[in-house]
């Protein structure tokens, strides 16, 4: 089940916006492509990529012998479609009220 | 810039959704046009549900009219495809090729698989694996990352809408 509370926890924590980063350039890495890029150990890499999974952040496929990771944006994209763009279409249309207020008075 | 050991590139992309509702529904929304009329796109799929069958998505009247005000009209028909599987309500495999616009529709036949798989507490998940080899145009657009272009947001906007749709009764505003 997926939670905000997972994804922003996901998301608060340098290393693993680094891993969706790399993620995002290019998709469907391996364990060990994604390492190779870190300074951390395996186990840590592991651990990251644990949490951002939990969120949903990232899946994981099968293809052939190696497991893939890849970037599913659908989480952010909820959290935008709930948060964000409810906060800017309040500022966009406050503005817009702001500025035929001032239309008006003009 | 620094080589890694690298396995083959993939073009690949994989996005999931949990959504509050049944298989059988998701199914439906997925294969309906009834039900994709309403959110993402707002096409028209026709699916002939057996291996080898056709697989056709239309543009809605409204899509048209809007495409040809901004000066890119569009065929009736914009997706064409065969269904490879289609194991009701749990997974359908099929070719896609999009024929909205000629360079796009030259990148050929793409695979699509959608699976869904029941959860705990009525959740269900809803996984679309896109197969893009070949076709760099449309990743770009189904990805969203033409969305500021007039693109649409692609795969996590129509799964971000499909859930508010099965959930709400209503996809989501604007």
């Amino acid at each position: 089940m997926i939670d905000d509370d997972r994804v922003f926890k996901a998301l608060a924590d340098p290393t693993r916006r680094f891993l969706l980063d790399r993620l995002f350039a290019r998709d469907g890495r391996t364990l060990s492509e994604l390492e190779s890029e870190l300074e951390m150990t395996r186990f840590g890499v592991m651990k990251h990529l644990r949490v951002l999974a939990d969120a949903d952040l990232v899946v994981t496929r099968r293809s052939g012998r190696e497991k893939l990771h890849f970037l599913n944006p659908v989480p952010i994209r909820l959290i935008y479609d709930r948060w964000i763009d409810k906060y800017t279409e309040r500022q966009v249309s406050a503005l817009a009220d702001l500025k035929s207020e001032l239309e008006k008075q003009a | 810039m620094t080589m890694t050991t690298s396995t083959q590139l993939t073009t690949t992309q994989v996005y999931r959704v949990y959504i509050r509702a049944t298989p059988e529904a998701i199914w439906e929304a997925i294969t309906k046009p009834e039900w994709t009329a309403r959110y993402g796109y707002g096409g028209l799929v026709d699916y002939d549900l057996r291996p080898g069958g056709a697989y056709v998505g239309r543009a809605s009247e409204e899509f048209k009219a809007a495409a040809a005000a901004g000066g890119n009209p569009v065929p009736d028909i914009v997706i064409d495809g065969e269904v490879l599987e289609a194991d009701p309500p749990r997974r359908l495999v099929t070719t896609f090729r999009m024929l909205m616009d000629p360079d796009i529709a030259a990148e050929g036949f793409t695979r699509v698989t959608h699976e869904i798989v029941p959860g705990a507490g009525g959740v269900t998940a809803l996984t679309v694996v896109h197969e893009l080899d070949g076709a760099p145009r449309l990743a770009a657009i189904i990805s969203g990352s033409l969305e500021s272009e007039g693109a649409g947001g692609g795969y996590p906007w129509i799964l971000s809408d499909l859930k508010s749709l099965l959930e709400t009764g209503a996809p989501m505003a604007g």
